[in-house]
């Protein structure tokens, strides 16, 4: 790991004017993802400037038919917290299943969403449920948010504060997970209401992306066997010595299935 | 670059002060500034979970967090969970035999530890996921999960 200084600054605008001031800072959340890429030496910031002093960012709330939750919210709060838990349980759910019991401790909704691993878990129920990034300059829908491999329509300097999901819609994750890694191999999110329904898809393509063929077919009714013959365009997929694409799209047929079963017939705390 | 940062916290139970680089891992401080080697650098990627310590209560991987950031919280290691060794998890990973060669042992033992703590009384199932970020290359799992369930029927959580 290279050098670096290191700032917890007690504001958001000291944040903000750090991160401004000087264009090699990178702001720190959880940093489950930064730390072990500085110590790999891919990436060398000047200063990395700690979010943790403001625990402002790490609320969640509802406001005006909207669950909010903070950037720095870690996966284990979001877990646990009733109010997610009463709003939007398959949310929860999905949190309680990112990386291990010693990650979500520390990792962040707000790193998860500003990395955009392609094989991230919270950017697939962000896509799925049409929620909405919130930064210190605007307000994003996931749709214009998410635009790659590890790539997101942030500037530079530009800090995720908080997300917001829509209410009453359901939502659920199914995610098939590599076996060592725990990394989603392929992981689907359907999330609406009766009228509509969105999914999204993690983990098998270069970034995650909507299934805009089962979205149709979903228009009638939910049913999980319309996932079986969904059309997935093999290029969209990725291919390496883990599985071929062709595999992977077979993962997600699997996964939107049991995603589907699951809201048709919610089995509760267990599932994931 | 190098500026010295610093640092003051809480390490089982005593209150330390000390100044670090920003670049030292918690792990790093906790090892070979304060002497405290019973947390194991394993894998050093945030995988094996040897360097599992609590921070504020919660297990964290040390080797994947600053120094820096652990400014002002309470850190527990191992030599701190019973002043004799004797917490019920160590006595029952001795007497279940969930311990070979050893090196895993102290992360397995501080995150069924911050298990027990809010789970007084895990299922098999939650003591497996609770163990999830925590690797063993001899003992095959049995032996820890079945030291994990004794602790907590002997009241494990309630220290």
């Amino acid at each position: 790991m290279r050098g670096f200084a290191y700032s917890r600054p007690g504001t958001l605008s000291d944040i903000l004017d750090r991160l401004a001031e000087d264009t090699e800072a990178r702001p720190l959340a959880g940093g489950m993802t930064l730390l072990p890429t500085l110590k790999q030496r891919l990436s060398a910031p000047s200063e990395l400037v700690d979010l943790a002093g403001v625990p402002l960012l790490a609320e969640i709330e509802e406001d005006e038919g909207e669950l909010v939750i903070g950037a720095m919210a870690t996966h284990a709060s979001v877990a646990a917290s009733p109010l997610v838990n009463q709003l939007l349980p398959g949310l929860a759910r999905l949190a309680r299943h990112i990386g291990d019991a010693q990650v979500r401790n520390r990792g962040t909704i707000g790193g998860s969403v500003a990395n955009n691993d392609p094989a991230a878990d919270y950017p697939a129920a962000l896509l799925a449920s049409g929620a909405a990034v919130v930064t210190d300059r605007r307000e994003l829908p996931a749709d214009d948010f998410f635009t790659g491999l590890f790539d997101t329509a942030l500037e530079p300097g530009e800090l995720v504060l908080s997300v917001r999901f829509p209410l009453n819609r359901r939502l659920a994750y199914a995610k098939f997970r590599h076996p060592i890694s725990g990394y989603a191999m392929a992981g689907v999110c359907v999330a609406g209401d009766a009228d509509a329904w969105r999914v999204a898809v993690t983990g098998a393509g270069p970034g995650v992306f909507r299934l805009h063929d089962l979205e149709v077919r979903l228009s009638d009714r939910l049913d999980a066997r319309a996932a079986e013959t969904v059309d997935i365009p093999p290029g969209e997929l990725i291919s390496d010595f883990h599985a071929p694409s062709l595999y992977r799209a077979q993962l997600v047929r699997v996964m939107a299935g049991q995603a589907i079963a699951e809201l048709i017939a919610p089995s509760g705390s267990t599932a994931g | 670059m190098d500026a010295q940062h610093l640092l003051k916290l809480t390490v089982n139970g005593r209150g330390v002060s000390e100044h670090v680089p920003p670049r030292t891992l918690l792990v790093d401080f906790l090892r070979e500034r304060l002497g405290l080697t019973g947390t194991h650098v394993g894998c050093d990627t945030t995988q094996c979970g040897a360097c599992t310590v609590h921070c504020d209560g919660q297990a964290i991987k040390s080797c994947t967090m600053l120094a820096v950031q652990a400014d002002g919280c309470a850190i527990t290691t191992i030599e701190g969970l019973h002043p004799e060794g004797r917490h019920p998890l160590q006595v029952s990973f001795r007497e279940e035999h969930g311990l070979q060669c050893g090196f895993c042992t102290p992360g397995m033992v501080m995150a069924a530890a911050a298990l027990l703590e809010s789970v007084p009384s895990p299922t098999e199932a939650e003591v497996r996921e609770a163990l999830e970020g925590n690797l063993c290359r001899c003992t095959g799992y049995q032996p820890i999960i079945a030291a994990v369930l004794a602790a907590a029927a002997k009241g494990g959580g309630e220290q």
